[in-house]
């Protein structure tokens, strides 16, 4: 049995110890919200946070978590059910088309946001880049981020002017 | 409203009387076939003429609304609810929604080229206009007065003095189970749902990490399964010890018939380290290695077929007409799914049910039937929706994959998910494209002549027959896949918007239809259309460069159809295109000329130094006919133009002499956020009541010529081949000792 702390829960799953992550949030905690996108880290579907920090969780062994705390877009939700604050921002904004990238979308703008909610336009598509939309639904993305940032008492500068 | 009598009504055999069933379907048919004079009946009501097929009401009034056409997130089942709730004056939350599923919905072919809206949304509006009629005459016939004399409103009859009967109430003494009636009047007046920006009902799951697609589905027992292939299309795996892997912790299988091989396992990992051990002994390519040059160089140069595409008449080019010449192409495409292809299967009493995110499950049902020897009524097949495909994608394949692993462990149902590289290397491309355009300019400055030649490969290798699944011609004895053929005019496919929409004379295409298939192609969204409108769109330009015009102005000169016009001329207005600064560029086309209008005017800049395109600014102008929901088309409209500028600016299948080497997105990189626009303006030129028309691949040619123009304005030089990446700008702007490319697409 391997423990690992989940979205606050302590859970003991019967895996083999190099199953990555994600497999064991989809299959054995029956948490959907991160995708299996390429098993590869260069898409981003996958996206969770440990420790705060947005990780690939299909290149995460399971065994290899230790303490460290696992949180996805789930767990982003209050404890009453109520959908976080980026989860409700993309729904304003009608952030998705397939919507099979949006999980980790959230979660990493999440990683984002938390620790600055004032970023730049830039620092926004350069923090978002490791995740792949192919629906083409950047621009609602971009603006949903900007609607939680604002939510949060923040914001999203847009500094596009002043490139070269 | 319609003023319909009771003995009309009685006639038609819509109405119970009570305690007494009557009939209705026999009496119905009946009446039709005496109406010789009827018109056809709109959208696919003409192929499923039955209201029960597209409407239910229950005894509460609930509707369920039916549909054949499926969800690929662009917002179809929303759009149809509200379809249905604005035409039987219901709340869309009262409106539940059945989408493709061969045991419960009509046929609907494919979800593809732009038609849902068309067939099924316009079938939906006539079928629920129809019921509503019914009710309404049902609340008449109660309350003894004229039909025109109730009101329809939040799923209750009125009549003037107050008495109200709900839908549920009224439909118990009624059958849906007759022949729509064409023509049926819309409604009139009362509160408005279609035209309104109705939040998408699929969008709160997804953005909560609900079951929202069928890679989330968890039935209960089920099997984790993996198909073994070789890296890529045209290859096979060498021969490995399947018994020792079939011994591999969780393995409860390793199903074998001819080339086909899954793994099935109790665990979704443990099926992974099985494929991956098989995959660890090598493979080889079948047949022959594949072309040496680009892939559309060796298209260009195959044996192709001859296909007249158009030929619009007017007299000979006269001798001293300026002529002009230009070759543009295009690689072959990725649909690139950001989820890997999966299925579901489960079967039992030698039936099959297979869960699949295929765009036709009634096609696919048929191709099923015939791999597995198994009558169609033993088949069935259930789209629930997966990752967007943008065409046809590995979808089918893998329902077929998992229903050959699922006959091998009957009672369990089997999840099977194909891996990123089996996507990347498996999914039949978008074909590479050639097109040859001339053109002639009159002493006036206005084209008198034009030739448009274009070579491709199919655009449609659509299930239809088990040989055309991956696992079909795997089997032993395997199904032969079936030949190619040309989609004729005016839909076409890979003369797709070859004809132009602009009103030339003596003008003609010709579709060289090459045969043979050196990889895998099928339908890849628009599918001529991005290549045909890039050509014609950026030869456009070349030809008002040298006739002295305004790019706009010289198809405005052009141009005749008022919404065509009017398209343009929005677009225009709204980005500024007077008062426009450098590398600036615009493209417009509508959608199989018989589509959506869309124009896009498009702003970049090029660093000089990196070859990288920057688009500042873009701004669309789209007529869609009469628009359900606006946000819903500006969504698509959106998408098509960053999905269009990623294929544009940076996409190219590669292949060696032995396979597809594009395996996974560091081989195949497409557009990340950095590169998105700065941002994107649609603006959506709404025309009530005129017929829907699909919105989902207008975008995807007018996008990548407003680019190539906008490139061209910036530089002053023209590039005619996609992409326009990086290395061909810095070779354009450098041309001299340029290292040959290798070989891509």
């Amino acid at each position: 049995m391997i423990a690992l702390s989940v979205n606050g829960q302590t859970h003991q799953v019967d895996v083999d110890p190099d199953t990555p992550l994600l497999y064991v949030l989809r299959n054995e905690l029956a948490l959907n919200a991160a995708k299996f996108g390429c098993g590869l880290g260069q898409c981003g579907a996958c996206t969770v946070l440990l420790d705060g920090k947005p990780v690939f969780s299909c290149l995460v062994p399971v065994a290899a978590l230790g303490n460290r705390k696992v949180r996805t877009l789930e767990g982003l939700a209050s404890p009453d059910g109520k959908p976080g604050l980026l989860s409700v921002a993309f729904e304003t904004e009608q952030a998705a088309q397939c919507g099979y990238c949006i999980a980790g979308m959230i979660v990493r703008a999440q990683a984002l946001l938390e620790r600055n909610n004032r970023p730049t336009e830039d620092e926004v598509r350069a923090h978002l880049a490791p995740n792949l939309c192919r629906c083409g639904t950047h621009m609602r993305i971009l603006r949903a981020v900007r609607r939680a940032a604002e939510m949060m008492g923040g914001g999203v500068r847009d500094v596009a002017e002043q490139k070269p | 409203m319609s003023g319909l009598g009771r003995r009309t009504l009685l006639a038609n055999g819509a109405l119970l009387a009570k305690g007494a069933l009557v009939v209705a379907f026999a009496l119905s048919r009946g009446a039709a076939a005496q109406d010789a004079d009827s018109p056809a009946l709109p959208g696919d009501l003409a192929k499923s003429p039955l209201l029960d097929s597209w409407i239910g009401v229950d005894g509460d009034g609930r509707i369920t609304v039916f549909t054949g056409k499926a969800e690929l997130g662009q917002g179809l089942k929303t759009a149809l609810i509200q379809i249905a709730a604005h035409e039987l004056a219901v709340a869309p939350s009262a409106v539940d929604i059945v989408t493709a599923d061969t045991a419960r919905t009509p046929d609907e072919g494919v979800t593809a080229g732009s038609h849902s809206m068309q067939d099924s949304g316009t079938a939906i509006l006539n079928a629920a206009a129809n019921v509503r009629v019914l009710l309404a005459e049902a609340a008449a016939w109660r309350y003894a007065i004229a039909v025109d004399q109730i009101e329809m409103r939040d799923g209750a009859a009125h009549a003037p003095d107050g008495r109200t009967v709900g839908y549920g109430e009224l439909v118990s003494g009624l059958s849906l189970h007759v022949t729509a009636k064409p023509n049926v009047p819309r409604r009139e007046g009362g509160s408005k749902v279609i035209g309104e920006n109705l939040a998408r009902v699929d969008i709160p799951a997804k953005v909560s990490g609900g079951e929202a697609y069928l890679q989330d589905m968890h039935l209960p027992g089920m099997l984790h399964a993996r198909v073994v292939r070789g890296p890529s299309d045209g290859t096979r795996l060498k021969q490995a010890d399947i018994e020792a892997v079939g011994k591999m912790p969780g393995v409860v299988q390793v199903v074998r018939h001819g080339r086909f091989t899954a793994i099935v396992a109790d665990d979704e990992w443990r099926a992974v380290k099985a494929l991956h051990r098989l995959q660890a002994v090598g493979w080889e390519r079948i047949g022959e290695p594949l072309p040496a040059k680009g892939m559309r160089e060796a298209i260009r140069a195959l044996p192709a077929r001859d296909v007249p595409i158009f030929d619009y008449p007017g007299p000979p080019a006269p001798a001293e007409a300026h002529t002009l010449r230009a070759r543009y192409s295009r690689p072959c495409l990725m649909h690139g799914s950001i989820g890997p292809s999966c299925a579901v299967a489960l079967w039992e009493d030698d039936s099959v049910t297979v869960w699949t995110h295929s765009q036709g499950v009634y096609p696919l049902r048929k191709a099923l039937a015939e791999l597995l020897g198994l009558p169609l009524e033993r088949v069935r097949c259930v789209h629930v929706e997966g990752a967007g495909c943008y065409g046809h994608n590995g979808a089918d394949d893998v329902a077929a994959d998992a229903a050959l692993a699922a006959r091998a462990v009957p009672g369990q149902p089997v999840r099977l998910q194909w891996m990123r590289e089996q996507e990347h290397g498996w999914e039949p491309l978008g074909s590479a494209m050639t097109v040859e355009l001339s053109a002639s300019l009159g002493a006036d400055g206005r084209i008198v002549g034009w030739q448009h030649d274009l070579w491709s490969n199919t655009h449609n290798t659509r299930p239809t027959t088990a040989g055309g699944l991956l696992a079909g011609t795997e089997v032993d004895p395997p199904f032969v896949p079936p030949k190619p053929r040309p989609i004729p005019m005016p839909e076409g496919g890979a003369a797709r918007n070859a004809n132009p929409i602009y009103a030339l004379p003596n003008a003609r295409g010709t579709l060289h239809f090459v045969e043979p298939m050196p990889v895998r192609v099928s339908a890849l969204r628009g599918l001529g259309a991005q290549m045909n409108v890039f050509a014609i769109e950026s030869f456009m330009d070349e030809l008002a460069e040298a006739a002295g015009a305004d790019p706009v102005a010289f198809r405005l000169a052009h141009l005749l159809d008022e919404r065509a016009r009017d398209v343009v001329k929005m677009a225009a207005d709204q980005f500024g295109w007077q008062a426009r600064g450098r590398g600036t560029g615009f493209a417009f086309a509508r959608y199989k000329n018989l589509a959506s209008h869309c124009a896009v005017a498009m702003e970049v800049r090029v660093d000089l130094d990196t070859g990288m395109i920057h688009v500042p600014r873009v701004v669309a102008a789209v007529d869609s006919g009469e628009a359900v929901s606006p946000d819903g088309i500006r969504n698509q409209i959106e998408g098509g133009i960053v999905q269009s500028l990623s294929w544009t600016t940076r996409e190219a299948v590669a292949f060696d002499a032995t396979h597809r080497t594009s395996f996974d997105w560091s081989a195949y990189p497409i557009l990340r956020f950095p590169a998105a626009p700065g941002r994107i303006e649609v603006h959506v030129i709404d025309r009530p009541k005129q017929p829907f028309l699909g919105a989902g691949e207008a975008a995807q040619g007018p996008a990548a010529a407003a680019l190539a123009n906008a490139v061209a304005h910036a530089l002053g030089i023209r590039l005619r081949d996609m992409p326009l990446s990086p290395e061909r700008i810095r070779a354009a702007l450098r041309p001299a000792p340029a290292a040959p490319r290798q070989a891509a697409g």
